[in-house]
């Protein structure tokens, strides 16, 4: 590999780092914003215009707060939590394609740190370890209320990685590969996967919102039977990180739906626009990023709007109803395809 | 070069959270390094690119099988306080048995000849089109029966859970 190419790599590595982090920080702010809009109230506007340096303040906030570890805890493993939580949200944004070829001189480059052609199973991995920063920090709180909230998240996370496993295995059958730059590219000839996966996306946009502990799933941090689940016992810029991870899964899972099922950088008619080269990919970035805020808006909008589950009715949704009809999908997905290939010719 | 580096690196790591695993008093750390040997095995697997089963070895691994293990160390509350203590009889049986086994994996490993592989630097050996044909085509029959063997154990551990057979 040459320099120059490792160099881009460093400056892409940087750049999807900190559009992340700014993107989960603005993400705060949004949700506050969409929740005062859904109720009927300002959300915050004294910071700034509109409350714009609202992230800002919080983040001072949590940095300047005392920083307290129960004496009753285990001291390495209260800090490795949520350094976990924060380090696993980080490391998944490697595999996205965040927009087309790129040409600077004359090298064409890719708007995608890596394509591994086991994009997804890396996804999968990722997301599985994800679990152990709020596990490891609810059980080294030493605390009740602490482990019921880790002994809820991993048990709820568990459960509905199988569903979503299911439903990508649909996927994978019909495009016929691993890596995420490939799935993109496909959707650019024909059209956007959700319209031959409707259930496969429905499964995934559900087992999405449980993945990232978001609400109506929120039962590790349900605060009126918990105090405040896992991260009760945390203070200061720990519990400001296990905040920060779950926007950053939220962004992340967004850009995941977007590009899985919605056409990633993909739109409609994009040839025939006249743009060419690196135009292109420039407006195709930002069709990207607004399939993502949709999406991000989507998981706000449902978080205050529906209320949440009972854990037992969380438990039959993933067991009961989302594994069958992800296994019912991936049967239907796999006689269409035999169909088309002509299995059933005799 | 680096292949080297990385394959002491990785050896070293598994083998000392392997020795932590079993030095450890507290049952989680245990489990947290167990989980630290699973990383550091799929890390060998990358290097003879076996890409996918080093992925599938978090996944199923590290992601889920230990997640249970520590879900029920937690719900049991295991700690170091509330360990039985082993009777010295039991010890001395448990330290025979333990050597026996390396002393069985030692004469296996003996006559061991340390060649490198021959399709070792295929890139291509461990991808995933590769493995799908190979178990898909070759070794169709044992794939499906040992499918078969995992389905029947599913449902003979869901029976068993069940508290009531009516």
């Amino acid at each position: 590999m040459l320099p120059i190419e490792i160099i881009y790599k460093i400056i892409l590595i940087l750049a999807v780092f900190t559009v992340t982090l700014v993107v989960a920080m603005y993400s705060t702010y949004a949700e506050r914003k969409v929740a005062g809009f859904i109720q009927d109230r300002y959300g915050p506007n004294r910071a700034g215009p509109f409350g714009i340096f609202q992230p800002l303040a919080d983040g001072l906030k949590m940095f300047t707060k005392q920083e307290f570890i129960p004496d009753s805890s285990d001291k390495q493993l209260f800090v490795l939590g949520p350094s976990l939580a924060m380090l696993t949200a980080c490391m998944t944004g490697v595999v996205i394609p965040w927009g087309g070829d790129i040409t600077i001189g004359d090298k064409i480059v890719k708007l995608q740190i890596t394509d591994i052609n086991i994009g997804i199973l890396y996804l999968l991995g990722v997301v599985s370890v994800g679990v152990y920063g709020i596990m490891i920090g609810g059980w080294a709180s030493n605390n009740k209320y602490s482990l019921l909230g880790a002994l809820r998240a991993s048990s709820q996370m568990i459960s509905y990685e199988i569903a979503l496993g299911l439903a990508l295995i649909s996927l994978i059958m019909m495009t016929g590969t691993l890596s995420l730059g490939e799935i993109v590219r496909q959707q650019d000839e024909g059209l956007a996967n959700v319209v031959y996966q409707p259930l496969g996306f429905l499964i995934f946009l559900i087992c999405a919102f449980a993945e990232t502990n978001r609400a109506p799933f929120d039962l590790p941090e349900s605060e009126n039977e918990l105090i405040g689940g896992y991260h009760t016992e945390y203070s200061s810029m720990k519990l400001g990180f296990y905040l920060f991870a779950e926007y950053i899964n939220m962004f992340i899972s967004s850009a995941l739906i977007a590009s899985l099922y919605f056409g990633g950088y993909n739109f409609p008619f994009q040839h025939s626009l006249g743009l060419e080269g690196n135009m292109l990919s420039m407006v195709q970035t930002f069709v990207f990023f607004m399939k993502v805020f949709f999406f991000i808006f989507f998981y706000m909008w449902v978080r205050w709007t529906l209320p949440r589950f009972r854990f037992d009715q969380l438990m039959n949704l993933g067991w009961k109803t989302l594994i069958p009809l992800a296994i019912l999908n991936m049967f239907i997905t796999g006689i269409v395809i035999g169909y088309k290939n002509g299995f059933f010719n005799f | 070069m680096i292949t080297q580096y990385l394959f002491y690196f990785l050896t070293f790591v598994a083998i000392f959270s392997a020795l932590l695993v079993v030095f450890s008093k507290n049952p989680i750390y245990s489990a947290l390094y167990l989980i630290v040997t699973f990383f550091a095995t799929a890390g060998h697997y990358f290097l003879l690119n076996a890409q996918f089963l080093a992925a599938v070895h978090v996944i199923v691994y590290a992601g889920a099988i230990m997640v249970l293990f520590i879900y029920v160390i937690m719900m049991l509350n295991l700690n170091k306080e509330v360990e039985p203590h082993k009777s010295t009889m039991l010890k001395v049986a448990a330290t025979v048995c333990g050597g026996v086994l390396g002393l069985v994996l030692v004469a296996g490993l003996r006559e061991t000849e340390l060649t490198a592989l021959s399709e070792y630097s295929n890139p291509s050996i461990g991808l995933i089109e590769r493995l799908g044909n190979v178990l898909f085509g070759t070794y169709m029959v044992p794939f499906e029966i040992s499918a078969v063997l995992f389905l029947s154990a599913m449902v003979g551990a869901v029976f068993l859970s069940k508290k009531t057979i009516h």
